[in-house]
């Protein structure tokens, strides 16, 4: 279990490192837009992670001016104003806890992504230096952000959206599909394959990504075209950084990082 | 595109090899789809910064 040792320290520490570094990017560019559309999924009185009677409780919090035909007594209201952001089960306190399970969540993320980069490039050969590792990057930005958002732009609380499950259905497969066409088209000398690879990764957009049936929201257009802008570029700097940290570590790990400089280009 | 084996893993037969990777990208996977799709309402608004973030589907 030696290489699967060795694979897990790299993508730990590379992982760890590319994770800290977009939990701050998030603090600053994406997580503050988030809040301000909940101002307006707020005020819209209803929260698309409703699934039963929740609208009618979160809009009875959120806004004194509910109907009076409501059943809702007032007495539970200071209870759901506490945790304005999420109505069911558990979710971290807006704040410090908030910004803590956000930068936990991209640390262990970001060491699982990069035990994808590293178990699949070593099967190429091994991501030998830093600018190898920003290519890899590339391609896992492409694989993970670019290609599934096409479909998928980002979207922010209160957008509405189609079911979830084929979504993500939808979302792993274009994954799975442009990755494939990229190992394809840079592995394989070939011109059918080369063709075949460009066929999967058109194939997930003429089959389309799942729509919802209104695009109705009290978003404004402006905030999210911020957020989709913010959203990709934090997340080709992710990319990048756990790209060249994997080609940093892995070039100290084994010593040869000179000796690997070539083998890509 | 051999060169890898010079310096991760030399000594191990390329069927192990094969299947450390495997379960390296495998782990890798069950962690991303755990924190980022799981449907779990804890885990999701645990991650739910971080889901809009990486535009992974939500809500």
């Amino acid at each position: 279990m030696n290489l699967f040792r060795n694979v897990v320290f790299i993508a730990a520490i590379a992982g760890l490192v590319a994770g800290v570094v977009l939990a701050c990017l998030q603090a600053y560019a994406t997580v503050p837009l988030i809040l301000k559309a909940e101002v307006y999924e707020q005020a819209g009185g209803g929260h698309h992670h409703d699934h039963a009677a929740a609208p009618a409780e979160t809009g009875d919090a959120m806004s004194s001016a509910a109907p009076a035909g409501n059943a809702m007594s007032s007495a539970p209201a200071p209870a759901e104003a506490a945790a304005p952001a999420e109505d069911e089960g558990w979710a971290p306190a807006d704040g410090f806890e908030r910004f803590a399970f956000n930068v936990v969540a991209n640390i262990v993320t970001g060491i699982g992504f990069a035990l994808i980069l590293v178990a699949v490039s070593e099967f190429a050969g091994g991501i030998g230096n830093w600018r190898q590792g920003v290519f890899w990057g590339l391609a896992g930005f492409a694989v993970f952000t670019l290609a599934p958002g096409l479909g998928l732009p980002p979207e922010l609380p209160a957008m509405p959206a189609a079911e979830l499950l084929p979504r993500q259905i939808w979302w792993t497969a274009t994954a799975v599909a442009t990755a494939a066409g990229l190992g394809l088209i840079a592995f394989r000398k070939s011109l059918p394959l080369a063709i075949l690879a460009v066929a999967l990764i058109v194939a997930p957009h003429i089959v389309g990504a799942p729509q919802p049936e209104s695009f109705e929201t009290p978003i404004p257009e402006g905030l999210h075209h911020q957020f989709v802008v913010a959203v990709t570029v934090t997340d080709l700097v992710f990319w990048l950084v756990l790209g060249a940290a994997v080609g940093v570590v892995r070039g100290r790990f084994t010593g040869t990082a000179t000796s690997l400089r070539d083998s890509f280009a | 595109m051999t060169t890898a084996s010079v310096s991760l893993g030399t000594s191990v037969s390329s069927q192990s090899r094969f299947m450390q990777l495997a379960m390296a990208a495998l782990l890798g996977i069950f962690v991303v789809g755990f924190v980022g799709f799981s449907h779990l309402d804890a885990v999701h608004n645990a991650a739910h910064d971080y889901r809009h973030s990486m535009a992974f589907p939500c809500h």
